[in-house]
């Protein structure tokens, strides 16, 4: 897991001080897809070459739109909705990877979709809430809150 | 410049496993033409709610795309029940689907929300009885 600093550098124009440079440092984390296998002890189904891609933030819902609502980059998707929707719903979103909760388990259309749009599967047999709990205490976020 | 790509979907209601075929569809292809990943995400997530639409409330229906060099459009047609309260229906959180729509993970109230969050622009129009069109544009 690795810690980035990303520094936003702010810049004001006054006339009696010409330039005051803010650095502000945000800490973002982000771990790759086989730490979200291993914190959470899932099974991998499928997507074994993206293993090593990078994941900044994760979303946790059963509902589709509640994710579609939610527009980060590198996510990880935690679901108990195990349907093509889905992955349809991941392939839509550029998710890097899908974990099905409650030890669910993709049926061989969804595998086929998955891997033809590089989208890897995991199943956990942790709950959503202790799921989604395992991988924030270990830093991944959620992203902004809702406006 | 009169370089226009149309690109026409007709969308089946029978089979929910297949919605979001289309949305799939017009992804690659963008993605393809080279236009930027954040606008391919724009266009791909607001036609998908749009066709996840049409399956639960119209039966299905007809979805053009248009790909000009300044804007991508979508125009959604269907012949479905109409929409009673756009207003309403604009509400995130409302939702007149079915029960079961909610098991296969959609029906939360958030879909034309989202068209719009997703949209630069979007119109309804729907006439009860007779059926809706969205037209949802992206700007390049």
């Amino acid at each position: 897991m690795k810690i980035k600093n990303s520094n936003v550098i702010l810049i004001l124009n006054r006339k009696d001080i010409k330039f005051v440079t803010i650095v502000y440092k945000e800490e973002t984390y982000s771990m790759t897809v086989n730490d979200i296998k291993s914190i959470l002890e899932a099974r991998l189904i499928s997507g074994e070459e993206h293993l090593e891609k990078e994941v900044h933030t994760a979303c946790g819902s059963d509902m589709m739109s509640d994710v579609l609502a939610f527009n980060k980059d590198q996510s990880v998707l935690l679901t108990g909705l195990c349907n093509m929707q889905a992955i349809r719903t991941a392939e839509m979103m550029d998710i890097v990877c899908i974990v099905f909760v409650r030890g669910k388990m993709p049926d061989e259309g969804m595998i086929a979709l998955a891997r033809e749009r590089g989208i890897v599967l995991l199943s956990t047999g942790h709950r959503m809430f202790s799921a989604c709990g395992l991988l924030y205490e270990k830093g991944l976020r959620g992203g902004a809150t809702y406006r | 410049m009169s370089d226009k790509i149309v690109l026409t979907y007709q969308v089946s209601a029978d089979d929910f496993t297949r919605a979001g075929e289309a949305s799939s569809d017009v992804k690659s292809k963008l993605k393809k033409m080279g236009v930027k990943p954040e606008i391919v995400r724009k266009v791909a997530i607001a036609m998908y709610e749009g066709e996840i639409n049409m399956v639960i409330h119209a039966n299905g229906g007809s979805i053009d795309v248009i790909i000009s060099p300044t804007e991508i459009s979508m125009i959604l047609e269907d012949k479905g029940p109409g929409i009673e309260d756009i207003e309403k229906a604009m509400q995130a959180g409302y939702s007149t689907a079915p029960d079961n729509i909610r098991s296969l993970g959609f029906g939360a109230g958030m879909g034309l929300p989202n068209m719009k969050k997703y949209s630069d622009e979007m119109q309804i129009e729907s006439e009860i009885g007779t059926g809706t069109k969205v037209t949802m544009k992206v700007f390049l």
